[in-house]
């Protein structure tokens, strides 16, 4: 006769705590654990091998003092920028088009999307090969007659950035425009409704009514645009491998490039440490106007 | 309520009306000012998203005389398929001469068991999350959820370490650890919130019934849950076949993903660029992810819209 | 059959097709000025569809509509002179109150002064003046209704039309509103035309009720002649909660005199009003429970007996459910009069209260 126990806590749930093994180890390991290491070797000199030997904040007085650095986070806020603007635009409006029961609508869909499919490897060397000078579109144009005609971003580092962005915009929109459709779907047909015997025109209605109704779309939005603009890497790497020059460097490729060629393990860790702060200056005020925020209203 | 009207049979003359006046259905052109702006809008808009597309085939089967000479926009004068065969079999990367092949079926390699294995972690693990919550478990979701904001960047060094240390650097098997690992935030939330859709009745009643943990995984859930397990395989199939950052960090040469290795044959080769193969080797690039979207249709919008809705 | 002159809504061979599914056909509704009328049916009877054609929310495809003797077939809603209450109410979530009511007429240039005047007459009539700074999410159902209605009385227009208003509120707050907006209709005597699947709700704020089935008017009429002497059988059977007992059977003519006979029950005919010559042949007997005497003698043009089957007590009376022959047969009696099962019971009616209908066509007889 065995008496009955309580059962030990621990082995309450076995299977469950088992199955969840991996979620633990990776969130813990990984992503806790991971993101601490490579911030504490931010602050040692590693170079070929990672070291715990402290220089304080020499790393960081170096990548503010390297010019690639500095390139790398203009172009970055630059591309942030305007890719944020222009996918939330461009989105929106076509979703805005989608949505006014036309015909064929699936078939735009599909075209609008296709493109996010693709590897980023694949659109950066499409548009290098249709913004190449001699051969791509300014070829083309003054193929037509306009000998002056002058597109060749890939190779004027002064707009070097904006070729990248038009390659971006051209993969990343479909996206935006699916969830944008999404949320116009999600709202009462009555309010559309109610809008047209109030006689509001359809351009206020989007601009007075809709939009404001579908903050939570637009902010789900703006936090995927954003965490995709911070990752930026493939896409530079394909289409021009930074150049012409250092002209089109990211964070993420500086990152890489440090790490695994210039063999300068503690720049590369300072660079990602910047990244993560970047994101964490993005991701906390939203996650405590989402989430935080509810608990007080 | 004799002053009230009374309904009149179809056809009955009315009094006090003009005969004449709008009547039917309201006028609608088909060419009218609102269609050609909407349909027009949409049109050039789609030809911009095909255009990439477009200039890669016809790029692909034209002869390299023919590019020099010509406009990329016209289409092939004289078709040629010997860019495929040479982007396929031929092609040199500057290390090996063996084509995009290699590459190939090093990412049907790394794909098929990384989708396998992540979509086997995270289903079970959403299942645990969704129907048999433990102390705790939501603390280590939520981490697991916010960290998948976390740059790779910060992550990838550390990863080097581990999977040195136990002998998987630069193997495929590692590269399919690290798919399983950055595939976990999206694919557990994805399984987590399909699971705490189905009725609570019906985990409760086979739990009456006598099933388990493994028992009601298998024969409840897992039978009810095909269409989420196709989103998932559809958002793994195109997010590890075009991933470029691990398969350049976690792999050797001769283990390159197929985007790895396209990106060195077009951008490392010295010497005359050869277009017409470099779009030949980039559309098959492209080709598998293509085809899982256009067969797929919805199910591809759905499974973006479930990866885009994190947190 | 006359044509109202000066009708408020005049709905002239309205149809509707959806492309080979007709929706509407060949409606024909004439509406008093002030008056108050009911589309009912059952859902997917076409009657929201037809008031959103009134409205111009949706376009016909053949037939007329005047508001206020004016053609309105063409116009953008917004012209034709009406507001209208949602079922989901479709306020603006992110304006408050104030915002809601006053956003149609800001759009439409009107001067601030006017809108203020407009706003606060309506808030007095709806008793809304606490509420409006406050957003529609810090709204109860019955308020955020109210603020729907008052965004229709601010466009100061002659027609009010309803969709549904009632229909997301629970029983009491829906009983309670339904007073309202018939206090609201005397108060600003405006025409109102209002759909529902509520038949309460028709039969107490109706002048008249349109019952619609199919796309088609049944019956146009006032609800107590609805009630009394329907049109057809489904119109009878829609109406009345518990349903109007039908009972198949056959016409005959005995000895000159018309008789309803379904096997053993044989129904004097001598006090109904036939609608037309009657002919002997299949035909439905349907009378409404509560026009049953139950237990009380003799002197009823029809008597029978019966087996109770089932007693159902609601409270202020009780519905037995009988065997008449081998048909099923309800009546309503007041509570203390109550039956025990399976007793044997004696029923009366006067036909003269009952309907007559064709089994073939369902039309009334």
């Amino acid at each position: 006769m065995s008496k009955s126990e309580r059962p030990n806590q621990l082995f309450r749930n076995l299977n469950a705590k088992v199955a969840s093994i991996p979620m633990v180890l990776t969130a813990l390991v990984i992503f806790v654990g991971g993101s601490a290491w490579t911030v504490l070797y931010s602050f040692t000199n590693s170079k070929l091998l990672p070291r715990l030997n402290f220089v304080g904040l020499d790393q960081y007085y170096r990548l503010w003092s390297t010019p690639r650095w500095l390139v790398s986070i203009e172009n970055l806020l630059v591309y942030g920028v305007l890719s944020l603007v222009f996918s939330l635009v461009i989105g929106f409006i076509l979703a805005a088009l989608l949505d006014q029961k036309i015909r064929f609508e699936d078939t735009f869909r599909t075209i609008f999307l296709y493109p996010f499919a693709l590897s980023f490897i694949v659109t950066g060397l499409v548009w290098q090969w249709l913004l190449n000078p001699e051969f791509g579109i300014q070829g083309v144009v003054r193929g037509l007659g306009w000998e002056s005609f002058s597109f060749d971003p890939l190779y004027n580092s002064e707009i070097v950035i904006y070729g990248i962005l038009i390659a971006a915009l051209w993969q990343g929109t479909g996206l935006i425009m699916c969830l944008m459709l999404a949320g116009l779907r999600g709202i009462d047909e009555d309010i559309w409704k109610a809008a047209r015997v109030d006689g509001i025109p359809t351009l206020k209605t989007y601009l007075f009514i809709i939009i404001p109704m579908m903050r939570p779309v637009f902010i789900t939005a703006l936090v995927i645009i954003a965490a995709g603009i911070v990752k930026v890497y493939d896409l530079v790497v394909a289409q021009t491998s930074g150049g012409p020059g250092i002209a089109s460097e990211v964070p993420a490729k500086y990152v890489y490039d440090y790490m695994f060629f210039a063999q300068n393990l503690g720049q590369g860790f300072a660079a990602s440490t910047m990244m993560l702060l970047s994101v964490v200056v993005v991701i906390v005020p939203w996650a405590y106007l989402e989430f935080g925020g509810k608990k007080h209203v | 309520m004799s002053d009230l009207a009374v309904s009149l049979p179809a056809g009955t003359d009315s009094i006090g009306f003009e005969a004449s006046g709008p009547r039917g259905p309201k006028p609608r052109h088909v060419f009218s000012r609102r269609n050609i702006f909407l349909y027009g809008t949409l049109i050039v808009v789609a030809l911009y998203y095909l255009l990439p597309l477009y200039v890669m085939v016809v790029t692909s089967l034209k002869g390299m005389p023919e590019i020099r000479l010509g406009n990329i926009f016209s289409p092939p004068l004289e078709i040629t398929f010997e860019p495929w065969v040479k982007a396929w079999s031929s092609a040199c990367t500057g290390l090996n001469c063996d084509g995009l092949s290699r590459g190939f079926w090093n990412s049907v390699r790394i794909t098929v068991p990384s989708v396998i294995l992540s979509i086997a972690i995270a289903s079970v693990n959403g299942y645990a999350l969704a129907n048999w919550r433990f102390k705790g478990a939501d603390t280590f979701f939520v981490i697991l959820i916010v960290g998948a904001f976390i740059p790779y960047q910060v992550m990838i060094y550390p990863i080097v370490i581990i999977l040195r240390e136990i002998g998987l650097y630069g193997s495929l098997s590692g590269l399919v650890i690290v798919h399983s690992i950055f595939g976990m935030p999206i694919l557990t939330l994805l399984f987590r919130n399909y699971f705490s859709s189905m009725p609570d009745e019906l985990f409760r009643a086979a739990r009456v019934d006598g099933a388990g943990f493994w028992g009601i995984y298998f024969r409840i859930m897992l039978p009810m849950s095909l269409p989420i397990f196709v989103v998932a395989i559809i958002l793994q199939v195109t997010g590890i076949w075009n991933d470029f950052l691990f398969g350049v960090v976690y792999t050797r040469p001769d283990t390159y993903p197929m985007t790895v290795q396209l990106n060195n044959i077009v951008n490392s080769v010295q010497g005359v660029k050869e277009y017409n193969v470099n779009m030949a080797a980039t559309i098959l690039t492209g080709l598998v992810p293509l085809v899982v979207y256009f067969v797929s249709g919805k199910l591809f919008v759905r499974g973006i819209a479930a990866g885009a809705v994190k947190g | 059959m006359t044509r109202l002159e000066n009708a408020s809504v005049s709905i002239q061979d309205l149809s509707l097709n959806f492309g080979a599914i007709s929706v509407l056909e060949t409606l024909n509704i004439d509406v008093a000025e002030g008056e108050f009328i009911v589309l009912l049916g059952p859902s997917g009877c076409g009657k929201s569809t037809l008031l959103n054609c009134i409205a111009g929310l949706l376009d016909v495809s053949d037939g007329r509509i005047f508001i206020k003797g004016k053609n309105v077939t063409w116009e953008e809603p917004k012209n034709r002179g009406i507001g209208m209450v949602f079922q989901s109410y479709a306020l603006y979530p992110q304006m408050t109150v104030e915002k809601n009511l006053s956003f149609g007429l800001r759009v439409a240039g009107i001067a601030k002064d006017e809108i203020a005047k407009r706003i606060a007459r309506a808030a007095e009539i709806l008793q809304i003046e606490p509420l409006l700074q406050r957003k529609p999410s810090a709204l109860s159902g019955g308020q955020r209704q109210r603020v729907a209605i008052g965004r229709a009385l601010v466009r100061d227009v002659d027609v009010f039309l309803f969709d549904e208003p009632l229909s997301n509120l629970d029983a009491k707050l829906r009983a309670e509103l339904r007073v309202e907006i018939k206090l609201l209709h005397s108060k600003l005597q405006n025409t109102m035309i209002y759909v529902t699947h509520d038949q309460i709700e028709a039969m107490t704020l109706a002048d008249r009720i349109a019952v619609m089935k199919g796309g088609v008017i049944q019956q146009l009429d006032a609800p107590q002649t609805i009630y009394n002497r329907p049109v057809n059988r489904f119109v009878a059977g829609f109406l009345g909660s518990p349903a109007m007992n039908f009972l198949d059977g056959r016409l005959e003519k005995n000895d000159g005199n018309w008789h309803f006979v379904a096997e053993d029950v044989r129904i004097p005919l001598a006090t109904y009003a036939f609608e037309k010559e009657p002919v002997p042949g299949a035909a439905v007997f349907g009378i409404r429970p509560e026009h049953v005497a139950f237990n009380s003698g003799s002197g009823w043009p029809f008597t029978a007996t019966a087996n109770v089957v089932v007693v159902e007590p609601m409270g202020s009376d009780t519905l037995v459910w009988l065997k008449l022959g081998n048909q099923n047969f309800t009546v309503r009696v007041t509570s203390e009069r109550t039956p025990n099962n399976a007793d044997t019971v004696s029923i009366g009616f006067d036909p003269m209260r009952a309907s007559l209908f064709d089994a073939a066509t369902g039309a009334r007889l």
